[in-house]
């Protein structure tokens, strides 16, 4: 790494600034990615025909929005043009200032946009975008939960691979607590219990005993694998309906703004987590960055040595960061038993942990560009469901991995290198 | 550097050896509590514990001593049940390997799942579509899922020597992208099996099945796992790539400076980590089962053997000696918990638990020898050749 940071316009002081190779490479390869998928599209052109239809609003909605019918050769190679153009911008070099983030936005707009018109093109059904925007929240509330307890511990410089570990135990212990007390609160409340119980283990190994930080994540994934897979079959299977069988949370409209036409249903028709997690976002951004204890997290998880020299407890805050982290895990957790059946199976949080780890990596370890990386996830996920129901000419298979992919190629192509917090996964030792 | 030439002995590291039994011990104790607390019958003993403590306490022991004398028995309790081990194992050793040849370049690989998903892929398809005659149908089955594996590692190292795509996110990727290729190749005429519509594949030919000892389940699989720890060795401590890989996962930068190409190691090291994992696959896919003949290719072909051998490679500490031990304690674990699901009625996801715990305690020494305060303490940290700073 240290070779790609190299500054070669240091013997030239009078040259424009020249670009690091590092950031060569990586427009490089975002033109040649984005000129992928425009070629993609261009080649999809051959099985496009009809019209696309986009349904502004559901069947059952009060005000009925128009559908939106578009050429499907025409919207499909404007789309794939207008890819081709941003890459020619992107491996020309010439672009400056904003114009990089202008044309990579019109890039991905377009591929969206493409890709969507290619596959509804010719279609009985109207492709649903309420729904798509509708279900990207609410897949992406959990991931939003746990790219927070993410940031939390990782700003602190404690590695949290077990968001995972979190998220399933805090699903148990609400689905077990729910049918006990059929109470909400109470099972809300016992998720956030579990969340810190997982964290305190995650805290107490990592900064009391000094374990590898990646190595107890794992761990303690497979303990909540463990522990919550052999509760199940040996206490709650036998017994269900006792065990398994809490009450769900219905979605919450906010009056007045629930009844704007199609932005009302996306945002404002949402379960409380929704809401909590939307709001989550902004107070861990304002802890983080605007308060003394979010300095010190943040002091402690770049130069703990300079921390503790300055007076300030370093385990001490990373426990408490952890900690607080443990309160978001446990909520993201309690999304997938609260706002879907109401019962548990088994690893039924299906990697949405390593999902939210890579959000924040993604989303280079900041709340806020975290979560919008959590958006995306649930947006890709969503429009894969959401074709399946068209009868797509690709195989259902195929869009199931569409998530995955997107995020590897977001990875690659569009984030590459990034720069974590400086004593992220070392064990302070006094 | 000491100027005097190298002298090894095998020196046993007695305090190691006791902080492992010790962990062990301390797992099943956990393990026996969690037990005790879920079993509706022996809590409703301990409802009247004051009144008669003789009934909870029989029933406890019941409980306990029956779920674990199965689970013991069924691990190496005769010739039958060691041989189960040893199959168990073999697939762990070889993901194992892998992950932990990652390790010790600095990597940190996730993805042995889906590594031995592929390996699983290409070693079925050529079993089950190819007719050749016996020993070169198997070998290049065998090499098939070798290739399979180390294609799918190869893919993680050039993105993360290419790109700066960090491992861990790529290879979970890489894991969920497997199982969707799987699933997916699973309902093309290809492979799915003729009269089938429910996605499993044809059976592979007796040519392709890896041979096995007559009365047992003690099979190549196994050889083949013995041979991957000792090319291992020989690779990490012998050869030049090697010196590479130790040298790229202490330090890079230094690895730079003294003209490794750390991108190179990299991509070699995924190469064939992904190959070792693809080997685990192929003993999925190859080796027989029970009744002799070899599982066909399902979605849960390769059960978790990719997530166990994170626990394997860290267990054994990334090294090959240590890594075949740890594969034969957790197969013992698995063959044994098979048993003690079908003979004492304790679900079989007890030993995940174990296994997590027992790494758990040997990951934290100082915590086994305060509990247990006659061991001594060591002195080395657990767990060296691990990539220091994870996410970084």
């Amino acid at each position: 790494m240290s070779i790609d940071t190299v500054d070669r316009t240091a013997s030239r002081p009078e040259a424009a600034p020249l670009e690091t190779p590092g950031r060569r490479r990586q427009r490089i390869s975002t033109g040649i990615l984005i000129a992928g998928v425009g070629v993609l599209l261009l080649v999809g052109l051959a099985s496009t025909d009809g019209s696309a239809r986009f349904a502004l609003s559901d069947a059952f909605d009060e005000v009925q929005l128009p559908t939106v019918t578009v050429p499907g050769f025409t919207t499909v190679l404007v789309c794939g043009l207008l890819c081709l153009a941003a890459a020619v911008g992107y491996l020309s070099g010439s672009l400056r200032g904003r114009w990089p983030v202008l044309a990579g936005a019109v890039a991905g707009l377009a591929v969206v946009m493409g890709f969507l018109t290619w596959a509804a093109s010719g279609r009985e059904l109207p492709f649903p975008v309420s729904n798509q925007f509708a279900g990207t929240l609410s897949l992406a509330t959990p991931l939003v939960f746990g790219a927070l307890c993410g940031v939390l511990c990782e700003r602190s410089g404690i590695v949290n691979v077990s968001i995972e570990g979190q998220f399933l135990s805090a699903a148990f212990a609400a689905a077990i607590v729910g049918s006990l007390t059929s109470s909400v609160p109470a099972a809300l409340i016992a998720a956030v219990l579990a969340g810190l119980v997982m964290a305190a283990l995650l805290a107490v190994f990592s900064i009391n005993y000094l374990v590898n930080q990646v190595v107890l994540g794992v761990v303690l994934n497979l303990l909540a694998v463990g522990v919550t897979g052999f509760l199940f079959d040996q206490l709650v299977e036998p017994a269900s309906l006792k065990y398994n069988s809490a009450p769900v949370l219905e979605p919450l409209p906010i009056p007045g703004l629930a009844s704007i036409p199609f932005f009302g249903r996306v945002l404002f028709e949402q379960n409380i987590l929704a809401y909590l997690a939307a709001i989550s976002v902004f107070v861990v951004w304002l802890v983080l960055y605007r308060t003394t204890w979010g300095l010190r997290i943040r002091a402690v998880g770049e130069h703990p040595e300079a921390a503790d020299t300055v007076g300030i407890s370093v385990r001490g805050i990373r426990w408490s960061a952890v900690l607080a982290g443990g309160v978001f895990g446990g909520l993201g957790g309690s999304f997938f038993t609260l706002a879907s059946t109401g019962s548990f199976t088994k690893e039924f949080t299906v990697g949405n942990g390593f999902i939210a780890l890579a959000a924040v990596i993604m989303g280079r370890w900041h709340p806020v560009l975290a979560s919008i990386m959590c958006l995306f996830f649930g947006f890709v996920t969503q429009m894969a469901s959401q074709l399946q129901t068209l009868s797509t000419p690709m195989p259902s298979q195929f869009l199931l991995i569409l998530p995955y992919v997107a995020t590897i190629i977001a990875v690659a192509g569009l984030v590459g290198r990034v720069r974590p917090p400086a004593a992220d996964g070392i064990p302070y030792e006094k | 550097m000491s100027p005097e030439p190298r002298k090894r002995r095998l020196v046993i590291p007695w305090s190691d050896v006791l902080i492992t039994i010790a962990s062990i011990v301390l797992a099943f104790i956990v393990g026996a509590l969690l037990m005790i607390f879920s079993d509706t019958e022996v809590r409703s003993k301990f409802a009247y514990f004051f009144a008669r403590p003789s009934d909870a306490l029989i029933a406890s022991w019941e409980k306990i001593s029956g779920a674990y004398a199965a689970l013991i028995k069924g691990a190496i309790g005769g010739y039958g049940p060691i041989t189960e081990t040893t199959a168990q194992a073999a697939p762990l050793i070889c993901a194992g390997l892998g992950v932990g040849l990652a390790f010790r370049a600095g990597l940190f690989n996730i993805g042995a799942q889906g590594q031995a998903v592929l390996g699983a892929i290409v070693a079925a398809y050529i079993g089950f579509t190819w007719h050749l005659p016996p020993g070169i149908h198997l070998l290049l089955a065998i090499l098939g899922g070798l290739l399979g594996g180390a294609f799918w590692g190869g893919i993680v190292g050039w993105l993360k020597a290419k790109t700066g795509a960090h491992e861990v996110i790529v290879t979970i990727m890489m894991n969920y992208i497997a199982l969707g290729l799987l699933a997916y190749l699973l309902t093309t005429p290809a492979f799915q099996r003729p009269g089938r519509t429910d996605p499993i594949s044809p059976i592979v030919d007796w040519n392709a099945t890896m041979p096995r000892l007559e009365g047992g389940q003690l099979h190549l699989g196994f050889l083949l796992a013995l041979l991957a720890a000792v090319a291992v060795w020989w690779l990490l401590d012998r050869s030049t790539i090697g010196f590479a890989i130790r040298a790229v996962g202490a330090n890079p930068h230094a690895a730079a400076t003294a003209g490794m190409s750390v991108a190179r190691t990299t991509i070699i090291t995924m190469f064939l980590a992904g190959a070792l994992a693809g080997l685990a696959g192929v003993q999925a896919a190859l080796g027989p089962s029970a009744s002799g003949l070899p599982v066909p290719l399902s979605l849960g072909i390769v059960g978790s053997i990719g997530f166990d051998a994170i626990t394997v490679a860290l267990l054994g500490q990334s090294k090959p000696l240590g890594t075949v031990l740890a594969g034969l304690l957790f197969g013992a674990l698995h063959a044994g918990g098979l048993a003690m699901q079908s003979v004492a009625q304790t679900p079989l996801t007890l030993t995940t638990v174990l296994q997590a715990l027992i790494v758990l305690f040997v990951a934290a020494p100082a915590l086994v020898t305060k509990i247990v305060p006659f061991l001594k303490p060591r002195k080395t940290r657990a767990f060296g050749p691990v990539p220091e700073g994870g996410l970084a």
